[in-house]
């Protein structure tokens, strides 16, 4: 707990001790700081019972006496827009004047704000409710206030825009002078608390700037590359280029002699697999990036590769294909797929290759801390601030309390940043020379180093009987697990990837299998956004396509058949052999519905035009997919030129995500979503020869330009080749929400191969498109 | 060397050769530039010289001698962009926060400054101009329609027009 009193000790110096009022929302309720770490116990919301529920803080709320509202959110901001959207929703429920709304990032702190592992779409779906409960605590305390000190019913005022109103008198009171007496009133139960109806609300549901917009267009934003400390070094680290590689020896004398380098520095080794931990290797410590960067170029190192040193993207694809041919672990069975093949009308198979994706976030890989003799404080654009501290207190023998971790803004993540590994090296070269020191990834060591995105080969098998409709369906999945990072003898995927797509597919299919094949890991495998879903997406979105073609039907009237009549699928009836596993919720609270799914296909389909007629030379497909709770149809139309290149007109996609705080940031995430979908589609792959990564850096826009793809540059989709319109249709809704970052990207890729299909004929079945459309554009 | 940023004037001593990039972050501490490759491939670093968008990780300082330097935190002071109500800004500056292009905001900075150099000789460009100068910047966020719509605005604001609405649906 102690830990927890430094944390509201501080609060005291800001808050409290100022005469503010300061509360934490629980899962439970909400409780006056005071009250909830032993302060005066005024009140009900009282301690919590040693055998309670967990003290699990989502947000600090805190009025100060001059009505400023703060709200500290505990969330990693990283373009999703959570520092503002959670910060909505408490506002709201307090009535607070958003112009008097400050929003502050927490640190790093477990037990102070449960977990802030910001992943897996989880921030407004999590926190929402208890956010609510926080800002209608507050009101409900100042409007208590008020009506004491007008001496008239709570019933007859109410606060709106940072004051408490008497409708009948007309008289008016700001928060600031109430929080004196609200302060010292009883904290009311959860029970108590009114919360209002979504026709009340003043800003969840509508448009309000990101709280760091105009920072960031004038370069006030600061980003985990911008942290300064005086007396600060700049290191750059020469890593093991094969996963479990080692120094065999250095030659640093070249390295020293640049100007500015004044140390070098062995970092140790970590065996694989790694997982959390840095890889090791040899650091440049220097007065500046530049020089770092010129010193780590000039040491010559031999490395001892280690077994890793074999791993080659081709011949591993021949072995991801050779595991997908035979039977595998069987995640889901119904019926008799077998017997049901054998007697279709149409039986077709493919198999589909997804390669390797780096994250690549415009900011790189980067961390700056400071270790003193006392303890350690760093500062860096995390995902998961409470894993860093855990693993700094580890690696440098301190306890969590004497480590601090600052989460600055992060310059993209898209779940590289879920790992700690940068911040530890940091910590260790700090530890080393003595100052504080920033650990500067630069371009080459992130493609070089990624946690990447799996390898994998899908294999589909359906059948189709005379109506064409499906009667048999198998999917075997062969790709390395996300778990072989962290254990050894992981070799399949487990029940919560094989949910993503295969075990939780929704399609009322008699005769159903869901298998993963064995696949040996040779690199770090790590969270890419909207992880397995990628490829079990695009291989399920693709085959729906082929089955409608070799079915003879339009792919959207195909798509409403296999969903069947409006109903929840049953998941304790649907075979399968593994925990169900539902992105960590109950399928009871979130339920797979096929109406939702029909939803947002019809949505798509029909804002998008769907079955108008089409320039020659341009296609106009569809794929749905559920993902983090949320329902995303995608409709991409292409065209695709006489030199193979293609340019895409237009892109719809219909979300239905629940109940939505924020409209524009959630069209923004999903026009995001749908261009790295894209990019993922066109140009995504990263490729090992000899175990080293072949792609050294960006692919610059010269080469970009020719469309091919680039062995040793990494492609991302440029402006010129973006969707000229991305229509972002959101269905409204009352109910639970679901995920917003992540769900976009699975439908995009099967969306826009579909299209390329009915625009050429040519069927891609091998991720990147790149090259393959050379030849093809003519015969549309 | 002497060089001039931001309309101040610096006396530079070290290596000659390291990057713009890095001399105004690591040695001045204006953090708005960002580094994103190194190789003149993302754009993320982009700056003003003498007013002329340049990748500030293929300038060495060296090039610079003698010039003006203009970095997202001068951006807004150079120029016809008018007052808002509370900040000065430029009308690219203004433009994005119409559109509320930034995500991450990363590689903004660099988007601000090509899109001002570009609008600074094209102030009214087409869509395959705007394809031109900007295909060299990266968004790993996946803003590129706001960014187009954004410029559009901009370009119809420096024309005198109202501050049009968005273009891409409603955002
Ligand atoms: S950092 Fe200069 S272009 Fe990428
Ligand atoms: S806004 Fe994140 S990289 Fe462009």
């Amino acid at each position: 707990m102690a830990d927890i009193r430094e944390i509201d000790r501080r609060e005291f110096l800001h808050g409290l001790a100022a005469g503010g009022l300061l509360l934490v929302a629980t899962a439970s309720g909400c409780r006056r700081v005071s009250d909830t770490f032993g302060g005066t116990a005024a009140g009900s919301g009282g301690t919590p019972a040693p055998d309670g529920p967990p003290l699990a803080p989502a947000v600090y709320l805190r009025i100060a006496p001059t009505g400023d509202v703060t709200i500290i959110v505990h969330r990693s901001e990283m373009g999703q827009g959570t520092k503002t959207s959670l910060a909505m929703a408490a506002a709201d429920e307090l009535e607070a004047d958003w112009a008097r709304v400050r929003v502050e990032q927490a640190p790093g702190d477990e037990k102070t704000y449960g977990s802030q592992d910001t992943d897996g779409s989880w921030s407004i779906r999590g926190f929402l409710q208890p956010l609510r409960e926080a800002g209608a605590t507050a009101r409900a305390m100042l409007e208590a206030a008020a009506a004491r000190r007008w001496g008239v019913p709570v019933s007859d005022v109410a606060a709106r825009q940072n004051q408490v109103v008497h409708a009948s008198s007309g008289r008016t009171i700001g928060f600031g002078e109430l929080v004196a007496v609200a302060r010292t009133l009883p904290v009311p139960p959860k029970e108590q608390l009114r919360l209002k109806q979504p026709s009340e609300y003043r800003y969840i549901g509508k448009e309000i700037p990101a709280v760091d917009l105009a920072d960031i267009t004038v370069g006030r934003a600061r980003f985990g590359i911008d942290q300064r400390l005086p007396g600060m070094r700049y290191a750059v680290v020469a890593r093991p280029p094969v996963y479990g590689g080692t120094v065999a020896s250095v030659d640093e004398r070249a390295a020293r002699a640049v100007p500015g380098v004044e140390r070098i520095v062995r970092l140790p080794h970590t065996p694989v697999p790694s997982g959390m931990s840095p890889l090791g290797g040899v650091a440049v410590v220097a007065r500046n990036t530049w020089a770092a960067i010129q010193g780590r170029n000039a040491l010559r190192i031999t490395w001892h590769d280690g077994p890793n040193a074999s791993y080659d993207s081709g011949t591993y694809r021949a072995a991801l294909e050779r595991s997908a041919r035979s039977a595998g672990k069987v995640a889901r069975a119904q019926g008799n797929t077998a017997t049901a093949l054998a007697g279709a009308a149409k039986r077709i198979a493919a198999e589909y290759y997804i390669p390797h994706l780096a994250h690549a976030p415009m900011e790189a890989p980067v961390a700056l801390a400071n270790v003193t003799s006392t303890g350690c404080e760093v500062w860096a654009p995390t995902q998961a601030p409470q894993g860093a501290r855990d693993a700094l207190a580890k690696v440098l023998g301190l306890s969590a309390d004497a480590v601090k971790v600052n989460v600055t803004l992060l310059g993209g993540a898209f779940g590289r940043k879920s790992f700690p590994d940068f911040i530890i090296e940091a910590a260790l070269l700090s530890r080393a020379v003595g100052a504080p020191v920033k650990v500067q990834w630069t371009r080459e060591d992130d493609l070089q180093h990624d946690y990447l995105h799996t390898v994998a080969v899908e294999r589909l098998e359906g059948g189709l009987d005379t109506d064409g409709k499906v009667v048999a369906w198998v999917h075997r999945s062969a790709l390395p697990s996300i778990g072989s990072t962290f254990a050894s003898h992981v070799l399949y995927q487990d029940d919560g990837e094989m949910a993503q797509g295969i075990t939780d597919l929704p399609y009322a299919i008699p005769n159903l299998r869901g298998e993963a094949g064995p696949a040996t890991p040779h690199t770090r495998i790590g969270w890419y956004r909207s992880v397995i879903n990628i490829p079990h997406a695009f291989a399920i979105g693709s085959f729906i396509d082929e089955l409608a073609h070799a079915a003879g039907k339009d792919t959207r009237t195909f798509i409403a058949e296999m969903l069947g009549p409006d109903h929840i699928v049953d998941m304790t009836r649907a075979g399968l052999t593994g925990k169900p596993q539902n992105y960590d919720a109950s399928f009871d609270e979130y339920p797979i519905d096929t109406a939702r799914y029909r939803g947002v296909l019809e949505l798509a389909a029909q804002q998008a035009g769907w079955g108008q007629p089409l320039p020659a030379g341009q296609g106009r497909r569809i794929a749905v997919h559920r993902s983090f709770l949320s329902y995303v149809a995608s409709v991409v139309q292409v065209e695709v030129h006489p030199d193979g290149t293609l340019s895409i007109p237009r892109v719809d996609v219909a979300v239905d995500a629940g109940t939505i705080v924020h409209p524009e940031r959630v069209r923004a995430q999903m026009e995001g979503a749908t261009i790295m979908g894209l990019s993922n589609a066109l140009h995504g792959e990263i490729t090992f020869k000899g175990g080293r990564v072949e792609q050294v850096n960006f692919a610059p826009p010269q080469l970009a330009a020719a469309g091919d793809t680039q062995r040793t540059g990494y492609q991302i989709m440029r402006l010129d080749e973006a969707p000229r319109e991305i229509h972002v249709h959101v269905v409204p809704s009352t109910g639970k929400p679901g995920g917003i970052g992540e769900p976009g990207v699975p439908p995009t890729a099967p969306a826009l191969c579909n299209a390329i299909f009915a625009a050429t004929g040519k069927r891609i079945r091998t991720l990147p498109v790149a090259g393959q459309l050379a030849g093809t554009g003519a015969i549309a | 060397m002497e060089l001039t940023v931001n309309g101040t004037r610096h006396t530079y001593t070290g290596d000659p050769a390291m990057p713009l990039l890095w001399y105004v972050r690591d040695e001045l501490g204006l953090t708005g530039t960002k580094y994103g490759c190194g190789i003149g491939a993302c754009g993320a670093c982009t700056v003003h010289l003498d007013g002329v968008a340049v990748r500030g990780c293929q300038t060495p300082v060296s090039a610079a001698a003698g010039r003006a330097v203009t970095t997202i935190e001068g951006l807004a002071a150079t120029t016809s962009g008018r007052p808002g109500p509370g900040e000065q800004l430029h009308v690219v500056q203004r433009a994005w926060r119409t559109h509320n292009v930034p995500q991450c905001g990363y590689c903004q900075a660099g988007q601000i400054m090509q899109a001002a150099s570009l609008l600074a000789r094209t102030p009214a460009p087409t869509d395959a101009e705007i394809d031109a100068a900007m295909r060299g910047n990266l968004c790993r966020c996946g803003t590129y329609t706001r960014i187009r719509a954004a410029i559009h605005t901009a370009a119809g604001d420096l024309a005198g027009a109202k501050p049009s609405a968005p273009s891409n649906g409603r955002s």
